[in-house]
């Protein structure tokens, strides 16, 4: 059966079905689907949703829609070629990404990074993290209706950053700029110039964004007590990233693991109180606070020296047989590669683990008794990137 | 943190009957796994979320892995009575040859997780699973009701890998639509080439383009036969 004719067919099947009642057995169920075009789902992804007037009583996310089957075509193609490719997973943040992509291959061959080159990617990740950050706030601001001013503040500092990564790695986006023992170029003493010029505007747009979410009476009414998420369902559900410590869980793998040179940096984990989306902006907001401060300290003490340790070797890369598991702390969550060798130039298995699909699990337990207006900002409070969540 | 002997034996201790082998990774990573018996693997994981010293709260990442069957090649000796010709007499002689053979060695399907605790801050210990071959066998007990970020990711396996988990709650396609066939991450998958093929008024623009192809040929023909 071609899918047209199996889809014609379910979409009958949907006409024809009789109503559901509601378990009070007044009403009628509305059953909705939210997407895949709804513009709050940042891509498409729908979310089969029943209501009983304005109360969710059920949500079932669906997924695939941007599905391409990323792990199959890197199982076709050398270590190297995937690399490129990982920047298409979370496109907002492609340089991270690249890190979790390299950390883990490093992992897989035991190989060393030069200092120089730690000092870039960790410059390069929390640059990363301030403009995802700052962009999901200012989507949630979109979202709850504020259209477009206040996302657009956010995008203007989210572009001086990218216009940063552009000088550095030729792209704004697609950066594939981290390798398998270091980076991909050297930055000039300009470039780092010019970080440090743009660091130092960042606290007063934090300050800025700040006062928005802490002045506006609309925005904390809507956001507080919303989305309730309970540290025990965090936790077993996997939730990661700015999602758990908003429910009070201290767990941020830079600091848990220290990969790279992170346990040298002075930075403090901010948790939330109240487990609800104004805690997961709040979470967002300090998280970009700490992220300044940690490229303050970098940005003070970057040694000379390579970028890329001199025996790494590019042509010809065949690990040896085995597997390794590297994750970081990405800015959506836990962001992991797997991989398992069998001594060719491919790897046998290629595994991403994307932060965006696993935190989704919770939405339905966090939408259920809500209001349809409030899934929304549940929904964007989760910050996905479809790349990801369907790879 | 416990090395994977240690865990080996704390589970054997506290879950009676399992049986838990040890899977060296040769890589510098040095990231080994514990293989576990599926008929026991609800109860070992049970123990690992729930023992003090383990606390193996948190499930990081689910994954298939295909391995298919693999077709070896050996030399085996032969010692056969042959007839042979010696001194110009004909004897019975005993010969031994060396002669390849084809060995199948069954493939299976594996799924791996990585464990690690956010109590102790400690990880990742890694649990894999296999069925017991790739057509008909291939159930395994499903760890979601254990670690709810399993749920996904087990149905992105049962999709991508056709992996069948016994007990998971909403056992459906994550990625592919449904009712596609096949699972996509197979080794031996083979991507059709007229997937999601539909009639379209191409068909009449492609019929109409096969007989003018037609015409040209013998147009064609015509021209070569005239010129010798």
């Amino acid at each position: 059966m071609t899918t047209s004719a199996l889809l014609r067919e379910k979409m009958e099947e949907g006409w024809n079905r009789p109503p559901v009642i509601s378990p009070d057995g007044e009403g009628e169920l509305l059953e909705v689907a939210m997407g895949p075009h709804h513009p709050s789902t940042h891509g498409v992804f729908r979310m089969d949703v029943a209501l009983d007037g304005e109360r969710v009583i059920r949500l079932k996310p669906v997924f695939g829609y941007l599905h391409r089957n990323h792990e199959k075509i890197a199982e076709g193609v050398s270590y190297l070629a995937s690399m490129p490719y990982t920047d298409r997973l979370d496109y907002i943040c492609s340089l991270t990404n690249n890190w979790a992509y390299a950390l883990a291959v490093e992992k897989l061959v035991g190989q060393e990074v030069p200092e120089r080159a730690e000092y870039l990617r960790v410059i390069l990740g929390e640059l990363t993290r301030v403009q995802n950050h700052a962009s999901s706030i200012g989507f949630l601001i979109q979202e709850m209706g504020a259209s477009g001013t206040p996302l657009m503040y956010a995008f203007k500092e989210r572009e001086k950053i990218l216009d940063l990564f552009e000088g550095l790695t030729g792209s704004r986006m697609m950066c594939n700029y981290m390798r398998f023992g270091g980076c991909r170029v050297d930055a000039s003493p300009a470039w780092l110039d010019a970080v440090r010029k743009v660091v130092d505007e960042l606290p007063g747009f934090a300050d800025e964004f700040e006062r928005l979410l802490c002045s506006n009476e609309i925005l904390m009414a809507r956001c507080q007590g919303v989305g309730i998420l309970r540290p025990e369902l965090a936790v077993n559900a996997g939730v990661t990233g700015p999602m758990l410590r908003a429910s009070g869980v201290n767990y941020d793998i830079r600091k848990v693991d220290g990969y790279g040179i992170y346990n040298r940096f002075n930075f403090r984990v901010p948790l939330g109180d109240h487990w609800d989306v104004f805690d997961r902006f709040m979470v967002r907001l300090l998280e970009m606070r700490e992220s300044i401060a940690i490229l303050n300290q970098a940005l003070k003490e970057v040694p000379g020296g390579p970028v890329m340790d001199p025996k790494a070797k590019i042509r010809g890369f065949r690990p040896k047989p085995g597997e390794a598991y590297g994750r970081i702390e990405a800015p959506k969550g836990e962001l992991g590669f797997y991989l398992i060798s069998d001594g060719g130039p491919n790897p046998y298995r290629y595994r991403v683990r994307p932060p965006s699909l696993i935190n989704l699990t919770v939405l339905e337990d966090m939408c259920l008794g809500s209001n349809v207006a409030d899934i929304v900002l549940i929904f964007g409070s989760v910050d996905i990137v479809l790349g990801e969540v369907d790879r | 943190m416990k090395t994977v002997e240690e865990i080996k034996s704390a589970i054997e201790v506290s879950v009676p009957g399992a049986a838990v082998e040890i899977a060296l990774s040769p890589s510098p990573s040095g990231q080994h796994s514990l293989r576990l018996t599926p008929s026991h693997a609800v109860e070992i994981a049970r123990f690992m979320r729930d023992d003090e010293e383990l606390a193996l709260d948190f499930l990081s990442n689910v994954t298939g892995v295909d391995w298919p069957d693999k077709e070896i090649t050996e030399k085996v000796k032969v010692t056969r009575t042959v007839t042979k010709a010696v001194d110009g007499m004909e004897q019975q002689v005993e010969e031994t040859t060396e002669e390849p053979r084809k060995r199948i060695e069954p493939g299976c399907l594996e799924v791996v997780y990585h464990l690690y605790s956010i109590e102790k801050k400690h990880g990742p210990v890694v649990i894999r699973m296999r069925t017991v071959n790739r057509t008909d066998q291939v159930e395994l007990p499903s760890l979601t009701s254990i670690w709810r970020s399993a749920e996904f990711q087990e149905r992105e396996i049962f999709d991508l890998y056709g992996i069948v988990f016994k007990g998971h709650p909403d056992l459906r396609r994550l990625l592919m639509w449904e009712g596609f066939k096949d699972h996509p991450m197979r080794r031996d998958y083979v991507e059709p080439d007229d997937f999601e093929y539909e009639p379209t008024p191409h068909d009449a623009v492609l019929a109409r383009a096969a007989a003018h192809k037609a015409t040209q040929e013998s147009a064609s023909q015509e021209g070569t036969g005239a010129g010798q």
